[in-house]
């Protein structure tokens, strides 16, 4: 080796979009693959970005792929703008994106990233979601191999899911699947939601806004086109269910803070021990708190 | 109640990275670290982290064991998120290590090679006692250690290359002949693993896998899970001239070369396809940098593969899809990582769940 090679002592000068341009070409050929068809999970070759695998580097791609200078970028983990993730995968936007307008709310922007939540304002056909998923397949908690996982969604064979989901009734009298609930899009491909619990699943159908779901770690793309099918897997006389937020007499928990009763609440133990509820949207929680805030959900 | 209100994300992150630089620099009167330094004095460190960063680069490599403060997994990590910024512009052609640059080159088939045994720099003998005197070298007894040996050494008596140990082989017999190259080498940084897939993305994807995981698959085919049985034919570190077509004549150039370690192991021998005579199995491992252990695991696992590929798999360590999507050291380290961020929400959606079910068989009296 060359032991004479200095290394350059300026910081590196990073492109728009951090990815080299034949890199955010290919997944944009990806992203219009999985539109074609939707629920497809649509094989790419998933790049390394500077943050761990499992952080939302497939969404990230996604992001950087199709964000330009004309963009309002909101970036959301847990349902908040401003945990440590949120914050880090949207000040690496900003880094690589000079001129990307940022914003917390909902409706201003352009391209929304996710990781486990879907706003609980409706969205609209001017917006993209992209969701952070760690799990594509959901066929994956039943069969291990990709390669028959393939045939299987190929055929349109998810009796196997439906036998755990029978399964679990027989041995606990619910279903057991709480969050990143297996749905079937256009009537075909039962794709893994990523992981949102079942309350923001009905979200997804017929949305407004396209959404897209990327999986780095696992190499995958897939998207719920606009006005599309979006069934969650269920049995004729047994319901799908959201999450249940009503106390012991069937009165639904409100927020803490703004006291809405028709939103994602996550519980956690106030300074007195008690059990306190509050929104996990934190920029639909801020807004229903401000007096005059006119378009409650 | 900070728990669910996650604010302050900005001011916690770079409160982390100030404390994270700090524990690099807090003992303000050591001598900071050179990157020669960790290139050259721990350049097996550094072998690795060229290697399962998958980009050559030894003194970007020292530059990121240094930022991450010796965490391999996390170099490696740096090197390819950095090669994720540059295009890739060509692709090499097949390169011959029959004209690697040797520094060490053993065979354990047989006692008499072509060329000869050649143990080079090894630990393979050393017994593991502390050298005490080393915790105090001073640069004179450094470069005294460095004049010794160079004054000892004998000139120019050594080949510029080896011939290949398979080679002798081959020509009895007793080895598949080579044949024509069949297919464009799978480009694992272009194209992702959709099973089944040919050997060569197998072979790439385990020439940068993070060497404990390689080790681990290969050890469980050594001790029971899997009949490998291997004998390194040949293992070879050195320098391989890196080949590139001109841009303007296309006639192939040197234009740099790289530290490698290659290895082949020789395996049970199989019955000859339409009755041709049975022959010896082989398996291939490649990687950059100095790293013998992975050189063989990866080599001993290319055997194991390629009989899953072809008679279905018996075992973990024969099974591609089980293999080639564990041992990425980035992949895997990243998603055990990312447990430490907040799940609440699916949490949350997990409770809805148990509390759902539990309440369902309190009514029925029943219980699971």
């Amino acid at each position: 080796m060359n032991s004479n090679y200095e290394l350059p002592l300026e910081d590196a000068g990073y492109s728009f979009g951090f990815l080299d341009e034949y890199a955010k070409k290919e997944v944009r050929r990806c992203i219009l693959k999985a539109i074609a068809i939707p629920g497809y999970q649509t094989p790419y070759a998933s790049r390394e970005m500077p943050m761990g695998r499992g952080f939302g580097t497939g969404g990230l791609q996604i992001t950087l792929s199709l964000i330009g200078a004309q963009d309002t970028l909101k970036v959301i983990d847990q349902g908040s703008d401003d945990s440590v993730n949120a914050v880090n995968l949207r000040q690496f936007v900003q880094l690589t994106c000079p001129g990307v307008e940022v914003t917390e709310k909902t409706q201003e922007a352009t391209l929304l990233q996710s990781r486990h939540r879907i706003p609980e304002k409706p969205l609209t056909e001017a917006q993209i979601l992209i969701l952070q998923v760690p799990y594509p397949d959901a066929l994956v908690v039943v069969e291990p191999s990709e390669a028959r996982r393939k045939i299987m969604h190929a055929e349109a064979d998810y009796s196997r899911l439906l036998v755990k989901l029978y399964e679990d009734i027989v041995h606990f009298n619910e279903i057991t699947i709480s969050h990143r609930y297996p749905t079937r899009i256009n009537g075909h491909y039962v794709i893994d939601p990523s992981p949102i619990p079942r309350w923001d699943v009905p979200k997804l159908h017929q949305s407004k806004a396209l959404v897209l779901l990327g999986a780095g770690r696992e190499k995958k793309i897939y998207a719920v086109p606009p006005y599309t099918l979006a069934e969650p897997l269920v049995f004729d006389d047994i319901a799908f269910r959201v999450e249940d937020f009503r106390d012991v007499n069937g009165v639904r928990h409100a927020c803490r803070c703004c006291a809405s009763t028709v939103s994602f609440l996550d519980e956690f133990s106030d300074d007195q021990g008690r059990v306190a509820y509050q929104c996990s949207d934190s920029a639909y929680c801020e807004e229903q708190q401000q007096p005059h805030s006119g378009s409650a959900a | 109640m900070s728990y669910v209100a996650i604010k302050g994300g900005k001011a916690a992150i770079d409160g982390a990275a100030a404390a994270t630089d700090y524990m690099r620099c807090m003992n303000a009167v050591d001598e900071p670290i050179k990157l020669s330094v960790i290139e050259d004095q721990l350049r097996l460190l550094t072998s690795r982290v060229v290697s399962e960063g998958g980009l050559y680069h030894p003194k970007l490599a020292a530059l990121a064991l240094k930022q991450f403060q010796g965490d391999t997994l996390e170099a490696a990590f740096a090197l390819r998120a950095y090669r994720s910024t540059k295009p890739r512009l060509l692709e090499t052609p097949l390169q011959d290590t029959s004209k690697m640059r040797c520094i060490r080159r053993i065979s354990s088939a047989f006692k008499d090679i072509p060329g000869g045994q050649m143990l080079g720099a090894t630990f393979d003998y050393a017994l593991r006692l502390l050298r005490l005197d080393l915790a105090n070298e001073d640069p004179a007894a450094f470069r005294l250690v460095a004049k010794n040996f160079l004054s000892h050494t004998p000139e120019a008596d050594l080949p510029d290359s080896f011939p290949k140990v398979l080679d002798a082989l081959r020509a009895e017999g007793l080895l598949p002949p080579v044949g024509a190259i069949r297919e464009q080498a799978f480009d694992i940084t272009r194209d992702p693993l959709v099973f089944p897939v040919p050997r060569s993305a197998a072979l790439a994807t385990m020439a940068r896998a993070e060497t404990g995981s390689l080790l681990a698959m290969a050890y469980s085919n050594m001790r029971g899970y899997g009949d490998v049985h291997p004998t390194v034919a040949e293992l070879r570190v050195g320098y391989l001239p890196v080949m590139l077509p001109h841009p303007v004549t296309g006639e192939l150039m040197e234009a740099g070369e790289v530290l490698m370690t290659e290895c082949e192991v020789v395996a049970m021998y199989e019955s000859g396809k339409d009755g041709d005579m049975p022959v010896f199995t082989l398996g291939y491992g490649a990687c950059f940098g100095h790293n013998e252990v992975k050189a063989i695991s990866m080599a001993i696992i290319d055997r194991a593969l390629q009989k899953g590929m072809r008679d279905g798999p018996d075992n973990p360590s024969e099974d591609p899809e089980f293999v080639l999507l564990h041992v990425d050291g980035v992949d895997s380290m990243g998603f055990a990582s990312h447990y430490k961020m907040p799940h609440y929400v699916t949490f949350q959606s997990d409770m809805d769940r148990l509390r759902t079910t539990q309440g369902k068989l309190r009514e029925t009296g029943e219980t699971a």
